[in-house]
């Protein structure tokens, strides 16, 4: 450090110096930020295993400097169950995207929530597959195009869009579940608190935390980074509304 | 000297793996193999390890992969079409390496099939299963002490290479109740410096992956696992021989069907028909050399294969015969286990 200069930024250790693939815009590589920075800020490092999706983050453990396994296709939350029952004093979360966390994976989504499994859901909503070139996910809003639902998705035909958040907070074992956003600088702050909020709770064995993160994909959209933080103000926070949806009690905290 | 205990094939299973150290059990309900869940149930106060009824196989077997990965020692128990649902997950535990106790207490098949013993997962159990080159290392028990024994062996086989081992049983061995010697238990110290307990300053970070998305280094994957299987056929090949030594007819069988198929090469014996039977205890590595020596013998005039479906092993011992004599089959489907006087029937079918 130069002298007469101060040091207000650093890249935090827990994240690897290797450069990040996502799409030019895409909140995975700041919500990547925020969660490393929480672990190191927490001190963590040591103690924390991540569980890695199948989708766009399938590649999270190349960038998060802490062990990961990667699972197959919705099955994170199983997996993450099994670590953590043989590593109760370990930090253990799981990273997965829409389809991964809500469609194919629905099932051991909502077991893991119902038995109160005690890791920490970090969920990427962004209302499409993006790994795989924009397909429709449970997620995709009504009306919206993709390249399966080209015409809009129809709820005649497939539902609304799922709301997990909604879902997952109504179990009882079920500790901490927020949704939040990386749109605005002020929404980032809330996000990393979020998470902040979530590995606490954790670590004071509170039950399930879940963060959703209603996300973006400019590439999916077929949209700039700017029309997709538009489109997210527009159409997504109305469905998919920013709000702490269940938080523990203060004496449990 | 173990204690000795009279005991059902599913629960000395379950109380096996709890002496051989089990750290965490995944597993969910189907008939025949819930014994061993419900044994682990209700022992699991008084040990050290983690029961967890998961809500689907595809669940247990994805917990096996975490609880494993994690450096535990995990074992799951499972019947036919839950074995199904779990070989997606058994490609992933293969392809990143991870210790993992599997056991399929067969019923027949396909589809919901019956609750009757079967061996018509023989080809899915060595042949692949799930999608992918790989192999799981395949014990086969024709007793209640083996359900016993494999336990240990299984265990250690699969820290030693760092591979799924798959115990394949049936509903006939699950379910019987048979004298059992049981080992004394064993104070199970992991050495994972490979798992995924959290990285550490003196370390790298570690990743359980079967990810490799660049075709070279997926081929080097491949040659990786390929070449520890080599290694597995050379050292893990076991197989158990019964008055082969100067049979002319040798009857192949495994598991269930072998204890069928001792008493009639008592049977044929006694008829002046020089009879022996192999038993492979492991169908993978299948002990192909052994049986083409014998086959190499002047004195042995054809094999027969003696198994709980439409001829599936047989494949294997032909394979291992490579036409140097005649290979026969016999087999019963859909839970029916053939006896003993009818094995000796087909055999003088054929000699006839």
């Amino acid at each position: 450090m130069k002298k007469g200069y101060k040091l207000i930024y650093k890249r935090p250790e827990t994240l690897t110096k290797t450069r990040i693939n996502y799409c030019p815009g895409c909140f995975h590589s700041t919500i990547h930020k925020l969660l490393m920075e929480v672990i190191e800020e927490l001190d963590i490092q040591e103690k924390t295993v991540g569980v890695c999706p199948v989708g766009c983050s399938v590649f999270a453990y190349n960038y998060m400097n802490v062990d990961m396994q990667e699972a197959a296709h919705g099955r994170a939350a199983a997996v993450a169950t099994g670590i953590k029952r043989m590593l109760p004093d370990r930090y253990v979360f799981s990273y997965q995207g829409d389809g991964d966390l809500a469609a194919i994976g629905t099932a051991e989504t909502l077991h893991a929530c119902n038995r109160g499994e005690n890791f920490t859901f970090i969920f990427i909503n962004n209302g499409i597959y993006g790994m795989t070139g924009g397909q429709m996910a449970p997620t995709t809003l009504e009306g919206q195009k993709t390249t399966t639902s080209p015409y809009g998705r129809d709820p005649e035909k497939i539902g609304l869009p799922l709301k997990m958040s909604e879902i997952v907070s109504q179990f009882e074992r079920v500790a901490y579940v927020e949704r939040v956003s990386c749109n605005t600088p002020a929404n980032t702050r809330k996000a990393k608190k979020a998470l902040r909020n979530a590995f606490e709770y954790q670590g004071k064995k509170l039950g399930t935390t879940f963060i959703e993160v209603a996300s973006n994909c400019p590439s999916g959209w077929k949209m700039t980074p700017e029309q997709s933080l538009k489109w997210l103000e527009e159409r997504v926070f109305p469905y998919y509304p920013l709000k702490v949806f269940k938080k523990p009690d203060k004496k449990e905290v | 000297m173990g204690e000795l205990r009279l005991m059902k094939g599913n629960e000395a299973l379950g109380e096996a793996a709890i002496r051989a150290g089990l750290q965490g059990y995944f597993g969910y309900p189907i008939t025949p193999q819930s014994e061993v869940m419900e044994y682990l149930a209700q022992q699991e106060p008084h040990h050290n390890y983690v029961f967890l009824q998961a809500e689907s196989e595809v669940a247990a077997v994805n917990m096996m992969y975490g609880a494993g990965g994690a450096g535990a020692r995990t074992l799951t128990t499972t019947s036919s079409p839950g074995f199904s649902l779990m070989q997606e997950g058994i490609s992933y535990i293969a392809c990143a390496e991870i210790p993992c106790l599997f056991c399929n207490v067969v019923r027949g098949g396909p589809g919901l099939g019956t609750i009757q013993p079967s061996q018509s997962d023989y080809f899915q159990s060595t042949k692949g299963g799930g999608h992918g080159d790989y192999h799981t290392i395949v014990l086969t028990p024709n007793s209640v002490q083996e359900m016993v024994d494999f336990v240990y062996l299984g265990f250690e086989l699969a820290d030693k290479y760092r591979t799924p081992v798959t115990i394949l049983s049936d509903g006939a061995i699950g379910q019987m109740m048979e004298k059992v010697e049981l080992p004394d238990p064993i104070e199970y110290k992991p050495d994972k410096p490979w798992a995924t307990t959290g990285k550490t300053k003196d370390r790298e970070r570690n990743i359980l992956t079967s990810l490799y998305i660049q075709p070279e280094d997926m081929e080097k994957k491949n040659q990786k696992l390929q070449k520890k299987y080599e290694k597995i056929k050379q050292n893990e090949v076991r197989f158990d021989e019964y008055k082969t030594e100067d049979a002319e007819i040798i009857i192949v069988s495994f598991g269930l069907t072998s204890r069928v198929t001792r008493k009639s090469v008592d049977i044929g014996r006694d008829k002046g028909m020089k009879i022996g039977l192999f038993r492979p205890q492991t169908v993978w590595p299948f002990p192909y050399e052994k049986l083409s020596e014998h086959a190499d013998k002047d004195r042995v005039k054809f094999f027969i294969s003696i198994e709980m479906n439409a001829g599936q092993m047989v494949e294997d011992v032909r394979l291992a015969v490579c036409g140097k004599k005649p290979v026969h089959f016999y087999g019963r489907m859909g839970g029916i286990v053939p006896d003993s006087y009818e094995v000796i029937e087909q055999i003088e079918k054929i000699k006839e």
